[in-house]
């Protein structure tokens, strides 16, 4: 294994949570405040590993392995993505099914927690999750479907690998997929206009009230996997939006970063300047990233 | 050039899809008319083999109508009539766009199946994404309940048929390139003032009001 | 002679516009009726030559259309005078809704009902496709506000869909224009002008494949306003609503020319040999309009509606004719003929009916042969006659269609037709016996009725009369002019 695989994935554990810094920095500035600094999320974290878990007498293990079990399976999904010019540390033919449904086990596994602990709340929260997720998945999947076949690889390094065969019809496609993987970057990682993280109404939240009885160390591992949830699905993105490589690996990764930092700029402004949807017409907003991945598979295909 | 039109039927396709997506009247209009005139781009960068000045002065003012005139009228018909805003959809907007998905695959594959003789020259997508308009029209007068939705949808067939003509560069056929035009304008004319009565009647123009005649 | 025939009802309603007396506009209405006729007659005996470098010329399966459209747009005319004023007397309009609707300005309605003859006789001479799709347009352009005579809800809801149904089948067939001009371009860039005459001569020079979508096109957009199934929603509506004697020119005439607009294509398909393509299309929809026809005539309780019904059928039995080819579609034309002038009679008494009862309703217009004396036995003939009954027109030319129909072995074909012409006429007759004979409504009842008057009833008359000649007797010009048309056609005999 070559030392440079492992670039990626100590980069997002260790930045992922400045990316939500930068996001929070963004909005706060569009709201004329100061916001909160922008290592907040990492002070966040540790203080909540430091505290104890409280465990309601009624919940299983289910609740326990919920937030563990998430976070694995994000580390595995990172493992798959390339970022700038470093190859990914795992990578095999079909990997972004693979790639696609560890986020579908964290899924499960977040929404069972939240069954499991028999709350009304956060079993509206689970039932929204699962629903939007029904079409956010199609939405992905379509997507790499169409950057797979258009690069001719089955697996996200190949597809992600940056060569853009024939302007013609890639930039197009990359367009549209990158829109399709935008949309479904909001509704994943709970942002306006889908869900808005910083809402206290349980009502209508979705991913907050399913962790409203997760706490401590628990509440830690769960944030610290959205995070990393969030970073994969920017990778993403910037890897569909930023196909041109140096050839120099440094320069390669700095670009990456510095698209990372405009892609969290991008969410703030977008949180900013829209209102959350209502939850009726949150569906249509996934459908048209269906639309969009279906168009560019569609192009891809002719 | 192949590459502007492929972003041009990119655009084109999430028009209809916004078309199909949209809730507000007022959208509705301004995406049609934004349609129009991507369509009008779309027949002078796609019509190979170099457009004729004519068809080239056809298609401006198809912009100009298409653009401005048209939504004006219709933007004045909405203000008039003082409806309410919201598009009535007798088939829901995901279940409207899923379609409109699906009806892109057909219309690729109709363009699929009708490859353009020897001599006409012209990009093979212009075939596909006017037939996409075209049935994106088509669906809007079925699924829409407003009359002036179904003005819009009206107007999508129309677009979609006059990147047709106007694609092709049609030697000969000035009169019906003429004809669209005058057929666009006065239909859209008489649908105007039809319209004006419906409202003034049924104090709405609700199309699905008007079913007192069936069997 | 041509551009005569066009201009002179154009003219006429420009200057309707302009004359404020109601007894000159209905003069000058029937004058132009006339004149017509006239022009018409003369280019029987001296054929006219082409104009606009061919793209006006009257051959002669037009003639036979315009023909058509002369004779019953002069008895519509005729019919006017007597409508028009009692109209302006004393509305129909709302008479089913309990309260008074206004009608329409005269002077607009005259204007547009000139109009309505001069775009249809463009779509009689046009050669130019592009043209006879300008004029095919233009006919519903005209024809809308005609619908909308009775400013009222009912007509302006039919209005509504006639406009929008109808324009929208009008701009499937201009993307068949631009099909066709596709399939005439030749692989050097070159194409062969949208004239009827240089398609036929070139006819193996065109691309098959778009030939095939054109003639689809067609088929659905010019089908649309012929009032095929199942794109005839706009036409019970528009047929139910309008004024009657303008219900008589929709059915009668503007239903033939989109037919006409479909035969120029089947021209061009069957001298390109595409006519094994097209001619089982039209079987079909033929069929497929005549069994709609069927299930919404049987308990119709709308006369007007009922005759509407029956024009999808016949126009559904005209598809078929064409399609089955050969024989059939002499039959076919002089069912074509036949057909617009009973079905032009019976809308014309249909009026009558609805002026004197008040409704449109088969329950509430018992009695009639007591009440309308004349109209009321018009009434029954024209129902026997549009259903095929001998002897009149109808019966022969829908029994040279079946007769073909044997002939060339399709018996299924003849069959399914015989029975579906067999549950028309059940349900025709049913309607027909129950408004002649029932019990009029006590409001007619009494003694005091007004008598009928000869303006109302004798324009109906005359064209019944010519309905049975045809049955008895077809006279040599007729038969030598219906055969060429057929023959143009590519049909024998």
């Amino acid at each position: 294994m070559d030392a440079t695989q492992l670039i990626h994935p100590l980069l997002a554990l260790a930045l992922a949570p400045l990316m939500a810094g930068i996001v929070n920095k963004t909005k706060s500035a569009f709201a004329g405040r100061n916001g909160p600094p922008v290592l907040q999320p990492y002070r966040d974290l540790w203080r909540l590993l430091h505290k104890g878990a409280v465990y309601s007498r009624t919940t299983s293990w289910i609740l326990r392995a919920g937030p563990i079990v998430s976070l694995a399976a994000v580390v595995t999904a990172l493992a798959m993505l390339p970022f700038g010019g470093t190859a990914a540390p795992l990578s095999f033919a079909g990997d972004l099914i693979v790639f696609a449904y560890l986020f579908g086990l964290v899924r499960f596994l977040m929404v069972a927690a939240a069954l499991d602990t028999g709350s009304s709340f956060e079993g509206m929260g689970a039932s929204r999750e699962v629903t939007f997720s029904a079409l956010a998945e199609p939405a992905l999947l379509l997507a790499l479907a169409a950057l797979a076949r258009m690069a001719g690889s089955p697996s996200l390094s190949g597809l992600l690998a940056g060569a853009v065969a024939n302007p013609a019809v890639s930039i197009p496609v990359l367009l549209l997929a990158a829109a399709a993987v935008g949309i479904v970057l909001l509704a994943e990682n709970a942002r306006i206009p889908v869900d808005d993280p910083n809402t206290h109404l349980e009502l209508t939240m979705i991913h907050e009230v399913m962790i409203l009885d997760t706490s401590g160390p628990d509440l830690a591992f769960a944030g610290y996997a959205a995070l990393l949830k969030q970073w994969a699905f920017a990778a993403l993105l910037v890897g569909v939006l930023v196909p041109w490589r140096t050839g120099v690996l440094w320069a390669d990764v700095a670009l990456a970063l510095a698209a990372m930092a405009a892609v969290a700029v991008g969410i703030g402004v977008v949180e900013s300047t829209m209102a959350r949807l209502r939850l009726v017409r949150v569906p249509q907003l996934l459908l048209a990233a269906v639309a969009c991945a279906a168009l560019a598979v569609v192009l891809v295909l002719r | 050039m192949d590459f502007w039109v492929n972003c041009l039927v990119v655009l084109i396709a999430m028009t209809n899809l916004r078309l199909l997506g949209s809730s507000r009247v007022v959208s509705c209009v301004h995406t049609v008319a934004f349609q129009g005139v991507l369509l009008g781009v779309l027949a002078i960068v796609g019509a190979s083999g170099g457009l004729a000045a004519h068809g080239i002065v056809l298609a401006a003012v198809n912009i100009v109508l298409k653009g401005l005139v048209f939504p004006w009228l219709l933007m004045r018909a909405l203000r008039e009539t003082h409806l309410r805003r919201e598009v009535e959809p007798a088939i829901g907007f995901g279940a409207s766009m899923l379609l409109g998905v699906l009806l892109i695959g057909i219309c690729l594959w109709i363009g699929s199946r009708l490859p353009l003789p020897v001599g006409v020259q012209a990009s093979p997508l212009l075939v596909p994404a006017a037939l996409f308009t075209l049935m994106v029209g088509l669906f809007m007068i079925v699924a829409r309940r407003k009359a002036l939705t179904q003005v819009v949808g009206y107007l999508s067939i129309e677009n979609g048929i006059t990147a047709f003509g106007l694609g092709f560069a049609l030697k000969e056929a000035l009169l019906v390139e003429l004809g669209i035009l005058l057929d666009a304008f006065m239909a859209v004319f008489v649908m105007g003032i039809i319209i004006f009565h419906i409202s003034r009647e049924f104090d709405h123009i609700d199309a699905g009001e008007l079913s007192a005649l069936k069997d | 002679m041509i551009v005569a025939l066009i201009l002179l009802p154009t003219f006429a309603a420009a200057a309707v516009l302009a004359i404020r007396s109601a007894a000159a506009r209905r003069t000058l209405l029937v004058l132009v009726a006339l004149g017509h006729a006239g022009l018409t007659a003369a280019t029987f005996v001296r054929p006219a030559g082409p104009q606009l470098g061919g793209w006006l010329l009257l051959d002669p399966l037009g003639a036979v259309f315009l023909a058509i459209l002369s004779l019953l747009f002069l008895t519509a005319a005729l019919y006017g005078i007597g409508y028009l004023a009692r109209e302006a007397r004393r509305p129909t309009g709302l008479a089913d809704e309990g309260f008074l609707a206004t009608n329409q300005p005269e002077a607009v309605f005259t204007a547009c009902l000139l109009m309505f003859l001069a775009t249809m006789t463009l779509v009689t001479v046009s050669h130019n496709f592009g043209l006879l799709w300008v004029a095919v347009e233009a006919t519903t352009l005209a024809s809308a506000p005609l619908i909308y005579f009775h400013r009222q809800k009912r007509s302006l809801e039919a209005t509504w869909k006639y406009l929008l149904v109808c324009s929208v089948g009008i701009a499937v067939a201009l993307l068949g224009n631009f099909f066709l001009a596709i399939a005439v371009t030749e692989p050097d860039g070159r194409s062969i002008p949208l004239v009827l005459n240089d398609l036929l001569a070139a006819a193996d020079q065109l691309d098959p494949t778009w030939l095939k979508a054109t003639f689809l096109l067609f088929l659905v957009g010019y089908g649309t306003k012929m009032g095929l199934a199942p794109l005839h929603t706009w036409l019970p509506d528009a047929h139910s609503e309008a004024p009657s004697m303008v219900s008589a020119l929709l059915s009668g005439a503007l239903l033939n020319c989109a037919f006409l607009a479909i035969l120029r294509i089947l021209q061009v398909c069957s001298a390109a040999g595409l006519a094994g393509f097209a001619q089982p299309l039209l079987i079909l929809f033929g069929l497929l309009s005549m069994s709609v026809a069927a299930v919404f005539i049987i308990r119709q309780d709308d006369f007007k509606r009922m005759l509407a019904y029956s024009s999808v059928e016949h126009m559904g039995l005209l598809a078929l004719g064409v399609g089955l080819g050969g024989a059939a579609t002499f039959g076919a034309m002089l069912h074509a003929l036949n057909h617009s002038l009973t079905k032009g009679m019976l809308f014309l008494v249909a009026g009558n009916l609805l002026a004197a009862y008040r409704t449109k309703s088969v329950a509430g217009t018992g009695g009639a042969i007591r009440v309308l004396p004349v109209s009321g036995a018009l009434w029954i003939a024209g129902i026997l006659a549009i259903c095929g009954s001998p002897p009149f027109g109808p019966f022969v030319s829908e029994l040279a269609i079946i007769k073909a129909a044997f002939d060339q072995n399709a018996t299924w074909v003849a069959v399914a037709v015989l029975s579906l012409l067999a549950v028309i006429f059940i349900g025709m007759a049913a309607a027909m016996l129950r408004m002649a004979y029932g019990a009029p409504p006590e409001r007619l009842a009494a003694e005091t009725r007004p008598r009928e008057q000869a303006c109302t009833f004798l324009p109906p008359l005359a064209l019944a009369v010519l309905v049975l000649v045809l049955g008895v007797y077809v006279p040599p010009v007729v038969e030598d002019a219906l055969r060429l048309a057929a023959l143009a056609l590519g049909g024998r005999q």
